[in-house]
């Protein structure tokens, strides 16, 4: 079990009716593994990562979280889970960053940090409180607990979603374009979140489009295009040395 | 998105609030209504008569607590009823669709006033031609009046209000909902923990303008001879052969009733702001 990685994706294909979006997407990441995705907008960055907690259902192919394979049967022209539970379950073990922060807008900042813990896990209250507070801690955010996401700016809500996912202290994050949806000035109070937790070697996988970012954090990055993985490799190959005349184009654009 | 990063936080401004709302209160507009407001005031104690209004104080209350029962009854009951009517037109099958929008376009498309009197004077009336019913232990209640206007007030209540939380469902931004499942939340906790009070937050705006039009809505009841605040004051303008004086005196407690709700709800909407 500790051996296995945290998250196996093997030839993993989605199609949305006629769109083949994921062309077979083979990919592990192993615990303390910080995992980059890079690529042009489209090539199927997010749908993959949807599919990696089954937000979107693959077509075909297989991912396991820890080992565990989601039980899959066929159905509505892919695949359906077999076990609902199984996928709560997993997914209690994964936590999202979405590119829009997806705070509950009816709860406080603190209401929504302790919401999973009470109401998944199932934690008494006072100990989700004390995992609340210490990750709103974390992102600098503790003397935020009683805000309405509503009053606070986007970095602070992004870190506030951020401080949710680690109340959970999930198995794997999985954050896309944390910082897409963001002012300029507001980029840098996130990033430099995800960047401590990277440096805590917390296994993750991100979509970013900050190049110099994936650069800095990245144990590995993934360069995504068509639906396909055209290279992957360590940050230093994939930047300094990149083979793929396409990576080298999106690259030399990026920057 | 603007950065707001230096909007005030709510509990401290409680002080600088109230001093807004006295200043608020100071404008021009304002302080010509109020004194047109206690001009009549005083026109009134002087020059009008009041002398029946000790004799018919306890009636009157009771016909205050009729009118608030029937509120409270028909909004606690009628929102009961508007969630599943509200979210079976979201995401029900299409039968079920079809007969809650159905449901709330008959309802909200005739009036109040024909619908409380084919309650009571239709279902009243064939209730009694069974004997059946008539010795169940419903039948005393059945009997009375006022069930068929708590009934009749509840599913106008529902009906208007089933199209709010339609609207309120479906405007639950689906990123939460998404964020809820990708935490790994069951179908069910998805619904009770974030879409259900979400959607209730996102239509408490509108919910406290509808309480207040309920609570002008509930007069029609007297028609059916419910003894509610209405009906009261009828009598005393036949006992009394008074015009204005009781009518104004129903005006001043219907404006108050108003007044109170208005800010109760105003106050529980300000503990959460909207989120859109
Ligand atoms: N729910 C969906 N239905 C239909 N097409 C979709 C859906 N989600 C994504 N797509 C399509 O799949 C492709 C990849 O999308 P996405 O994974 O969001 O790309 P990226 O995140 O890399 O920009 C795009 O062409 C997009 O239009
Ligand atoms: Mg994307």
């Amino acid at each position: 079990m500790q051996d296995d990685p945290a998250i196996q994706i093997i030839d993993l294909h989605k199609s949305f009716g006629d769109a083949h979006v994921l062309r077979g997407v083979t990919l592990t990441a192993r615990p303390g593994d910080v995992v980059a995705v890079i690529g042009g907008s489209g090539s199927g960055k997010s749908t993959m990562l949807r599919c990696i907690n089954l937000l979107e259902q693959p077509s075909s192919g297989s991912i396991a979280i820890r080992g565990e394979e989601y039980r899959m049967r066929p159905g509505d022209g892919g695949l359906v889970p077999a076990d609902p539970r199984q996928v709560q379950r997993i997914r209690a073990q994964l936590g999202m960053v979405f590119q829009n922060f997806n705070l509950w807008q009816h709860r406080t900042v603190l209401g929504n940090v302790t919401e999973v813990p009470v109401h998944v896990l199932g934690l008494p209250r006072a100990q989700a409180e004390a995992r609340a507070r210490a990750a709103l801690e974390r992102v600098g955010m503790a003397d935020k607990a009683d805000a309405w996401p509503a009053h606070l700016s986007g970095g602070q809500q992004q870190r506030a979603a951020i401080a949710r996912v680690l109340a959970v202290d999930p198995l794997a994050m999985l954050l896309d374009e944390p910082t897409s949806a963001l002012d300029p000035e507001l980029v840098g109070e996130v990033l430099a979140v995800i960047r401590d937790l990277a440096a805590e070697r917390r296994t993750m996988i991100l979509v970013t489009h900050e190049m110099r970012f994936a650069r800095d954090v990245a144990s590995h990055v993934v360069y995504l295009r068509d639906g396909r993985i055209e290279e992957q490799g360590p940050p230093e190959q994939i930047f300094g040395d990149p083979r793929s005349p396409h990576l080298r184009q999106f690259l030399g654009n990026a920057a | 998105m603007p950065d707001m990063d230096t909007i005030t936080p709510l509990r401290p401004a409680t002080g600088a609030q109230l001093l807004a709302g006295l200043r608020g209160l100071l404008m021009p507009h304002r302080l010509i209504m109020l004194a047109l407001a206690l001009t009549g005031l005083a026109a009134m104690v002087t020059q009008m008569d009041w002398s029946w209004l000790p004799a018919y104080l306890p009636r009157l209350w009771g016909g205050l607590l009729t009118t608030l029962w029937m509120l409270a009854g028909s909004v606690i009951l009628g929102f009961a009823l508007a969630l599943p009517l509200g979210v079976v037109q979201v995401i029900g099958p299409r039968p079920l669709r079809w007969l809650a929008s159905g449901f709330c376009t008959v309802v909200r498309g005739t009036p109040l006033l024909l619908q409380l009197w084919l309650l009571y004077y239709g279902l009243g009336s064939l209730f009694a031609a069974y004997p059946v019913i008539r010795e169940t232990w419903a039948w005393p209640y059945l009997r009375e009046a006022w069930p068929y206007g708590l009934l009749a007030l509840t599913i106008s209540f529902a009906a208007y209000e089933g199209e709010v939380m339609r609207g309120a469902f479906a405007g639950v931004p689906n990123g939460e909902l998404e964020a809820a499942r990708a935490f790994g939340m069951s179908p069910r906790k998805v619904f009770f923990r974030v879409w259900l009070p979400r959607a209730v937050h996102r239509a408490l705006p509108v919910l406290t303008g509808e309480i207040i039009l309920q609570l002008k809505s509930t007069p029609l009841i007297a028609t059916i001879a419910v003894a509610d605040l209405y009906a009261i004051v009828t009598r005393v303008r036949q006992a009394t052969l008074l015009t204005y004086e009781p009518l104004l005196l129903l005006a001043g407690i219907y404006l108050c009733l108003s007044a109170i709700l208005t800010i109760a709800l105003r106050w529980l909407e300000g503990r959460m702001p909207s989120g859109g």
